[in-house]
């Protein structure tokens, strides 16, 4: 049992370390989706509306980041030392990807200290569930960035990905505008697209509009995809190589 | 203790290494020597678990590599020759954390710390975060790290590169002791033929083939009396008018002229008299590894 658990403990509180020595990652991840929000918020007035797609693209942004580090951890060498450790691949995986959501959901928690600039009030009680919807986005995010991160043997790719799959994933979510206002295909877009549901679901538990689809729809969702990339990510880790590896 | 039979690899097309067949006795110090390309880090990736071979086999303490890594990886201590150690964590930390991935965890991981840092040296630099180490130190970090699970046997990828002599000796010293003094089976990959000399025995990696084994004693006296060195302008010339005068097949290498000869120096005296003013230089040495790597391939190690 602790052969399994003490690795991923291991690697999660790593993830953590590496955070806390490195500050000024929390600046660069909170701050752009923060100018982002009070702009688009302020000059259309409507603060509320665009708060929760900030929340998320500060999270999606801290997510990413972080599985970056699989490319760093790679090309450092760190990688090969975890491969050869009798460790369950499995078992290092979920713990890169915990710590990473961690990094994710305390970026995210950050954020939430400004929801009462969008008029948001959360009770002490009430932060359960936020924090708890926050965590879950954090963890489905961070296994996309992992699926993506794995096969990639540089820091480059990762800006073409970001551009042309995360960000306009992002737009089309509900975070710029509602799914009730959407035309046509990119409608279509918006029932497929798994943001949508966790936008939605955040909505839900902070009482703003546009919760749709429903809280139970979205989070069961939200929390399907995550488990289908935890999944995804084992079976990359498990494979083995018959080309170099690193 | 290592045993690799007909080992094969092909990447794609390439063949990378080519029916390599040895054996490892328990607590020897074993080389791998060739230049870079020569196949090395292909065996080297298959013995420590990282890739699957295309054919063959290779077993560590019995265990068959490709079938049970994990079991593998458990009597395995792998120093890879780009640094693995987490930059923006401290010595200990690191040490931790490796020691967390092999299982190991309370006081049982703490002895275990303790006893490696103390081994390596690194009791007092416990605290410093890796990337203020120099690079001498980091290997030694590396090899404590990869001591922590007591392996049975040690795997070193060119672990010394990038280090200068005094930390290349330092390591070679450490390397010994822990032969010495906890019976660890050593493998090791190099293109450094001083660090090649220490080892009990060798196998010469040139193009995926086996080319030379044995003690480095042994591959040298393979060698008869002296070699004997001649740069000139024009080395294939000389090497030709050299062999039709005495009877000798000299190699050129990099424009060098070279002999493998007994009693070198009356040769030298004689070459000297037989082509005046065609040799600039002449040097004379007992044979190194760097002679039988060139007598076996043509080609020189580095």
């Amino acid at each position: 049992m602790s052969s399994f658990f003490l690795p991923a403990a291991t690697l999660w509180q790593r993830e953590l370390v590496r955070f806390w020595r490195q500050k000024s990652r929390v600046m660069g991840v909170v701050a752009s989706p923060l100018i982002f929000w009070l702009v688009i918020g302020y000059g259309s007035n409507d603060l509320g509306r665009f708060y929760a797609g900030a929340l998320v693209l500060t999270v999606m942004f801290s997510a990413i980041f972080s599985t970056i580090t699989i490319i760093e951890d790679r090309r450092e060498g760190f990688l090969l030392s975890m491969l050869v450790s009798p460790a369950p691949r499995t078992s290092l995986v979920l713990g890169k990807i915990m710590g990473s959501a961690t990094l994710a959901w305390i970026q995210g928690m950050i954020f939430l200290a400004f929801a009462p600039l969008a008029g948001v009030s959360i009770h002490p009680l009430e932060l359960i569930p936020v924090a708890a919807t926050i965590f879950l986005i954090s963890f489905t995010l961070t296994g996309l960035g992992f699926v993506i991160a794995w096969k990639m043997n540089s820091t480059a790719g990762f800006h073409g990905i970001m551009n042309l799959l995360l960000l306009p994933m992002w737009m089309v979510s509900g975070s710029l505008f509602t799914m009730a206002t959407a035309h046509g295909v990119v409608k279509m877009l918006m029932w497929i697209n798994p943001l949508t549901y966790s936008i939605s679901l955040l909505n839900y538990t902070l009482h703003l509009p546009n919760a749709v689809p429903g809280p139970l729809e979205s989070a069961s969702i939200t929390a399907g995809i995550g488990l289908l990339l935890l999944l995804a990510c084992g079976m990359l880790a498990a494979q083995k190589a018959t080309k170099s590896a690193a | 203790m290592i045993q690799v039979q007909n080992l094969t690899h092909r990447y794609g097309d390439r063949v990378a290494l080519s029916n390599v067949d040895f054996e490892v006795k328990k607590g020897e110090i074993f080389g791998l020597l060739g230049p870079n390309g020569g196949g090395k880090s292909t065996l080297f990736r298959i013995l420590s678990t990282m890739m699957v071979p295309t054919e063959g086999h290779a077993l560590i303490a019995g265990v068959d590599v490709e079938a049970n890594p994990a079991e593998v990886r458990r009597h395995v201590g792998v120093v890879f020759q780009t640094q693995s150690l987490d930059k923006a964590l401290t010595v200990e930390e690191n040490l931790r954390a490796q020691g967390h991935l092999h299982g190991l965890s309370g006081a049982t991981l703490r002895e275990r710390m303790e006893r490696a840092m103390e081994r390596l040296g690194l009791s007092d630099r416990r605290k410093d975060l890796v990337e203020t180490l120099s690079g001498g130190l980091r290997r030694r970090v590396e090899i404590a790290k990869a001591l922590l699970h007591r392996p049975q046997v040690l795997l070193m990828d060119e672990a010394s590169t990038g280090l200068d002599p005094a930390a290349r000796r330092d390591l070679a010293r450490h390397v010994e002791a822990l032969r010495k003094e906890e019976g660890v089976t050593i493998l090791l990959t190099t293109h450094i033929l001083e660090e090649a000399d220490k080892c009990d025995r060798l196998i010469l990696l040139h193009q995926g083939k086996i080319v030379a084994s044995g003690s480095p004693a042994q591959l040298c006296s393979g060698i008869g009396g002296d070699v004997v060195e001649l740069d000139t302008t024009d080395g294939d010339a000389l090497a030709a008018r050299i062999g039709e005068r005495f009877h000798l097949t000299p190699s050129v290498i990099d424009g060098q002229v070279r002999v493998e000869i007994q009693n070198g120096h009356r040769f030298i005296a004689e070459v000297m008299e037989a082509f005046p003013g065609m040799i600039h230089s002449v040097g004379l040495h007992k044979p190194t590894l760097e002679d039988v790597f060139v007598r076996e391939t043509g080609a020189s190690i580095e």
